[in-house]
């Protein structure tokens, strides 16, 4: 049973990766899982300067999922190379980083920094976190400037470069057509969406932000949608994201054209979910008498004539 | 850090709107420190509830592991309907448990209503090393815990109907003016704004505290960096309640409700 797949020439060993942001830089959960039985790491978003995030509060909890407003708390990539670094190259899956900036050139800036170092396979560009005031969502929105991005950070590195976008738009693949003719390599979608939770007795906002990002199975239909919708406009690999929480949710994902998945808020509750859904769409595969978990992507038996999505495309 | 599906062994109201839970897991009991919490939940699938919750331990009795809850949303009504033999989904202990092998002569426990949850355990731990124990309880109103494994409590009440009348603070700081433990350092745990006047007290009167604070976290081991608490020093705004803390010195912190 073949289960790995490449972006470029790297290849990965299964279709299930961890998403930034909901496995931190890998050490925290060594106790409970064997990450290195992972499709690939997507690393916390690296920003230039440490940030400290948000004030409290960042997380409630909503019907089947939760909205979070961290604000892309993190270490910094100088920390992040000193001290993360060293750790996620000794393990034997594949290290995604992923930046997130508030400027076109600070992209470049930690793109060029990681560049000079050893043990990173791939990029994670993140244009489309919604609980920062600078870049951000401003910029995943704004389907010149995402492409403007990808284009600048192109020539900048030979190793795979995956946008992640946001589903806070209103046809996600105008944008993954852009950045596939800006030169990504792959897309990733979807990020949060924008959301919001209210305290009826103190009449404030439950988040400090007032909104912030929803995730979890809550949105996992939508999510689907939008992979679709993506897939179906480019040749480029689509990373398939938001609410799996089974082999079942991720084999969704892949039939309407996810060449990979990646788990997020699941990771939250149970760390091993990950490696326990990449085993079971491999024996999935075995029972549909398959040679390849990659005879399941795009593999959707939908008619399109029918398919109202198809207008948009 | 053991993450373990374990069955219930009793789960029942031990005094009104108090529920106690039970279950045994050696595996945990040998390693909890005092101060500590589990993050738990119910079910493999728990939708619509997504997340664990996290509790403090409350006690280890041999192998079997105590929690101390009352029902204040959906999560806990839901953990309240588990019966024994129900099975339940742990991950822990994690945090920084009380500096209870510190030098000190006295533990000073102060809790506001369910903050008494840590401290049954902390009260077996330090009886062991034989330091002297007081306990302070506060409550709006009549608020027992009879129940549970406590020394020399003292209530405050605020609409008088025991103890004290007055919050746990103002109990604390009139017992002090009469008595003086020697050696003392507090443990304090209950809502934010006793806390915070727990807090001013220590800092003012130049005592010992430490503080265990609750925290809206998604994860309970530092990933989600969901949990805040805003630092009063040093080079990073905020500490993890989950893995820095959820016991902190009262000096580290800026408490805002």
């Amino acid at each position: 049973m073949k289960t790995s797949f490449s972006i470029g020439d790297v290849e990965f060993k299964n279709r299930v990766l961890v998403a930034s942001g909901t496995f931190g830089y890998g050490d925290e959960v060594k106790d409970l899982v064997d990450v290195n039985k992972l499709g690939g790491i997507i690393t916390k978003s690296l920003s230039w300067k440490p940030r400290d995030g948000n004030p409290p509060r960042r997380i409630v909890e909503t019907p089947s999922g939760m909205l979070n407003s961290i604000g892309l708390a993190n270490i910094g990539v100088q920390a992040f190379i000193d001290e993360k670094l060293p750790y996620l190259s000794t393990l034997k899956t594949k290290i995604v980083v992923n930046i997130a900036a508030s400027s076109v050139q600070e992209y470049c800036d930690v793109l060029s920094l990681l560049e000079k170092q050893e043990g990173i396979h791939a990029y994670e560009i993140n244009v489309s976190c919604p609980n920062v005031k600078e870049g951000g969502l401003s910029f995943g929105t704004d389907c010149a400037m995402t492409k403007e991005i990808t284009a600048r950070l192109r020539p900048l590195t030979k190793k795979p470069l995956i946008i992640k976008l946001t589903p806070n738009v209103t046809h996600v693949s105008e944008f993954a057509r852009a950045v596939e003719e800006a030169g990504a390599d792959a897309v990733s979608l979807i990020n949060t969406l924008v959301g919001m939770a209210v305290d009826v007795r103190t009449r404030k906002p439950k988040l400090s932000t007032t909104t912030g990002g929803l995730s979890g199975p809550a949105i996992k239909p939508i999510a689907l949608a939008k992979v679709y919708e993506a897939a179906q406009a480019v040749k480029i690999p689509v990373l398939g994201i938001g609410g799996i929480q089974s082999a079942e949710d991720a084999i969704e994902f892949l039939l309407v054209g996810a060449t990979a998945v990646q788990i997020g808020t699941m990771n939250f509750i149970d760390a091993g979910a990950s490696v326990r859904i990449a085993e079971q769409v491999r024996e999935f595969a075995e029972k549909a008498n398959l040679d390849d978990v990659g005879k399941l992507v795009g593999a959707l038996d939908a008619n399109v004539k029918y398919s109202v999505l198809q207008s948009w495309l | 850090m053991i993450q373990q599906v374990v069955r219930l062994e009793s789960n029942q109201e031990v005094a009104e709107g108090l529920f106690l839970m039970r279950f045994d897991s050696a595996m945990i009991a040998e390693r909890a420190r005092p101060g500590q919490f589990l993050n738990i939940r119910t079910e493999e699938r728990w939708s619509p509830l997504l997340l664990r919750r996290p509790f403090s331990i409350s006690r280890v009795v041999g192998t079997s592991i105590e929690l101390l809850y009352n029902v204040v949303g959906k999560g806990t009504k839901n953990l309240s309907a588990q019966r024994p033999g129900d099975r339940v989904d742990v991950l822990g202990p994690l945090g920084k448990p009380f500096g209870a092998d510190d030098p000190f002569e006295t533990a000073v426990v102060v809790a506001g209503g369910l903050g008494i949850a840590p401290f049954p355990f902390l009260t077996d731990y330090l009886e062991k090393k034989r330091t002297k124990i007081l306990t302070f309880v506060g409550s709006r109103s009549l608020f027992t815990v009879d129940a549970l494994h406590l020394q020399n409590v003292h209530y405050a009440t605020e609409d008088g109907s025991r103890g004290f009348k007055g919050n746990v603070v103002e109990c604390l700081a009139d017992y002090l003016k009469k008595n003086r433990p020697p050696g003392p350092r507090l443990f304090g745990c209950g809502p934010t704004k006793m806390l915070g006047a727990l807090s001013t007290f220590a800092q003012t009167h130049q005592l010992a505290c430490e503080l265990s604070l609750e925290g809206d976290m998604a994860c309970g081991i530092g990933i989600c960096q969901g949990c805040p608490v805003e630092r009063t020093k040093g080079s990073k705004k905020y500490a993890l309640v989950c893995t820095e803390g959820p016991t902190f010195d009262c000096r580290d912190i800026v408490l805002t409700s």
